[in-house]
């Protein structure tokens, strides 16, 4: 069975400046995988790459289709959808409009009735706040908002940027206890993470990546036993 | 007391022009941080348009309606042709591309239509509504229904389909627009081609009151100018409300301060402007905008 994603050789570049240094990975169908790293280390860029935010070259194949040449709005037509970095909620829209967008690049149009039921019994909280301006949610709520949009895309893969920044402790591990829940109805998940200990937690598949490039991989439960990441990134 | 009346009513017929050019501004505005200045123009271009259907003879509501939607593919094409590739150019550039639009429609409709005067009709009765005293123009009244129709319409569009969320989604938040899959720059060219239809019926409706020129709605643009600065502009509801409170406003200060009469309306209009940037920049129902530098 191929992956599900694929990405060979990826550079990235704002504008002259170089931000992947040639970044190879694959990702399996079905699971967890996390990419960790420091401030800059280029994750958010990894995750903008997918989604053709930023400018490439190298190759990026999800299901074996190559994404290189596709604008975002094709990307996301495909299945990939994406909780960017800072939530991107539109704050102005009520939290039911917000979920209504996330279901804006659906193949299959149809009730979305289904959808709201599903995301609601994730995040209970939704349900209550429907007809509140998203702006006035507090940052968890705006979190769990973020990850409820991008459902209901019906996504086959959800991209995720730091869902545990600037949230307290308790709200985090509520929404990676959803996460995985979400995870075993059949979602591939690749999440980028600073909370390395959380992450190491929840996914299964790990990439170290430092100044643009990987510089190690494994299995998480192999890697939370490196003493080099031990030191560096969990602190103990 | 009856002359008030008259006068507010009358006030509130102009007022509906301005709400509708104010309108457009707005939502122009709102998407692409760009005060249009062809908008007017534009609209006196549609209003030409519909002159030339009806001079072949077509009836009035066919005539209207193919202006608007010749006015919405206009609008389409223009932000396709002519804003598209400087998207991402400095504010002023764009500024300078709607400013050259101006120039452009005002000679090409006085090349094709000339600079004379043209009567225009109104589709309403020339028989003026009589309550008491008070003497009310046919026209007057059917343009606030016009008006009123065309913003309920696009109050239910934006507010209840799917398109229309589409749209302010993309206005506000082009990014996260473009990740759930909405063709960002495709709602800016729709944004563009309704501006141009309310635009086109602004002119329509005034047109029979000034009779059509090519600088048919210069005024009529600096009016729209006050009315979106008094609302705010980054608020449509505000940039409409505005529109009929400049338009009472002027014919009230015309009737009652003797002095001002008609040879100085248009001062009042200036003076609003400043005004209201002076004691209040983001207008009455304006945001304040905060950005990141």
């Amino acid at each position: 069975m191929s992956a599900l994603l694929e990405v060979q050789q990826l550079e990235a570049f704002y504008g002259r400046t170089k931000a992947l240094h040639g970044v190879s990975f694959s990702m399996a169908r079905g699971g967890i995988t996390t990419i960790l790293g420091a401030n800059g280390a280029g994750k958010t860029t990894t995750l903008r790459a997918i989604s053709r935010m930023v400018r490439t070259t190298g190759s990026i194949r999800f299901e074996d289709e190559p994404l290189e040449r596709k604008a975002t709005e094709d990307v996301v037509q495909l299945g990939i959808a994406h909780a960017p970095e800072g939530r991107g909620t539109f704050v102005h829209l009520t939290v039911e409009e917000n979920l209504r967008l996330g279901a804006w690049g659906r193949r299959e149009r149809g009730s979305m009735s289904d959808d709201f039921e599903r995301v609601f019994g994730y995040f209970p909280v939704l349900r209550e706040r429907r007809r509140q301006a998203a702006g006035t949610l507090s940052g968890g709520e705006q979190q769990m908002l973020a990850v409820a949009r991008a459902l209901m895309l019906r996504p086959r893969l959800l991209l995720l940027d730091e869902p545990s920044l600037g949230l307290a402790p308790l709200v985090v591990r509520e929404i990676f206890r959803i996460l995985r829940t979400i995870n075993q109805t059949g979602v591939s998940i690749l999440l980028v993470e600073q909370n390395a200990a959380l992450a190491l937690d929840l996914a299964d598949h790990v990439f170290l990546l430092e100044t643009g490039r990987v510089v190690m991989e494994g299995p998480s439960d192999v890697l939370r036993r490196d003493d080099a990441i031990r030191r560096a990134y969990l602190g103990y | 007391m009856d002359i008030f009346i008259q006068q507010v009513i009358s006030g509130l017929a102009t007022g509906g022009i301005y709400a509708s050019l104010a309108l457009a501004l707005v939502m122009i505005y709102q998407a692409t941080d760009v005060v249009n200045f062809a908008q007017g123009e534009l609209a006196m271009f549609a209003t030409y348009i519909c002159w030339t259907f009806l001079n072949a003879g077509f009836p009035y509501w066919v005539a209207f309606l193919s202006t608007l939607a010749i006015a919405f593919v206009g609008g389409v094409v223009i932000e396709r042709v002519l804003i598209r590739p400087v998207e991402n150019a400095p504010i002023l550039t764009i500024v300078m591309v709607t400013l050259g639009l101006l120039v452009i429609c005002n000679s090409v409709a006085g090349w094709i239509w000339t600079y004379v005067q043209k009567p225009f009709p109104s589709p309403f009765p020339e028989r003026p509504f009589r309550a008491g005293n008070i003497v009310l123009g046919a026209h007057d009244i059917g343009e606030i229904q016009v008006t009123l129709l065309v913003l309920l319409c696009i109050y239910l569009f934006f507010r209840f389909t799917p398109l229309g969320l589409a749209m302010r989604a993309a206005a506000h938040n082009p990014v996260s627009s473009r990740l759930v899959g909405i063709r960002v720059g495709w709602m800016l060219a729709l944004g563009w081609g309704l501006a141009a239809v309310f635009g086109a019926v602004a002119g329509m409706m005034v047109a029979p009151v000034l009779t059509l020129e090519p600088n048919l709605m210069g005024g009529v643009q600096i009016y729209a100018f006050a009315a979106a600065t008094l609302g705010g502009f980054t608020s449509p509801g505000g940039a409409v409300l505005g529109g009929f409170i400049v338009g009472v406003v002027e014919n009230l200060v015309g009737t009652y301060v003797h002095f001002i009469g008609t040879e100085l309306k248009f001062t009042v209009a200036l003076a609003m402007i400043i005004v209201v940037l002076l004691v209040r920049p983001t207008g009455l129902f304006g945001s304040t905008i905060v950005k990141r530098v």
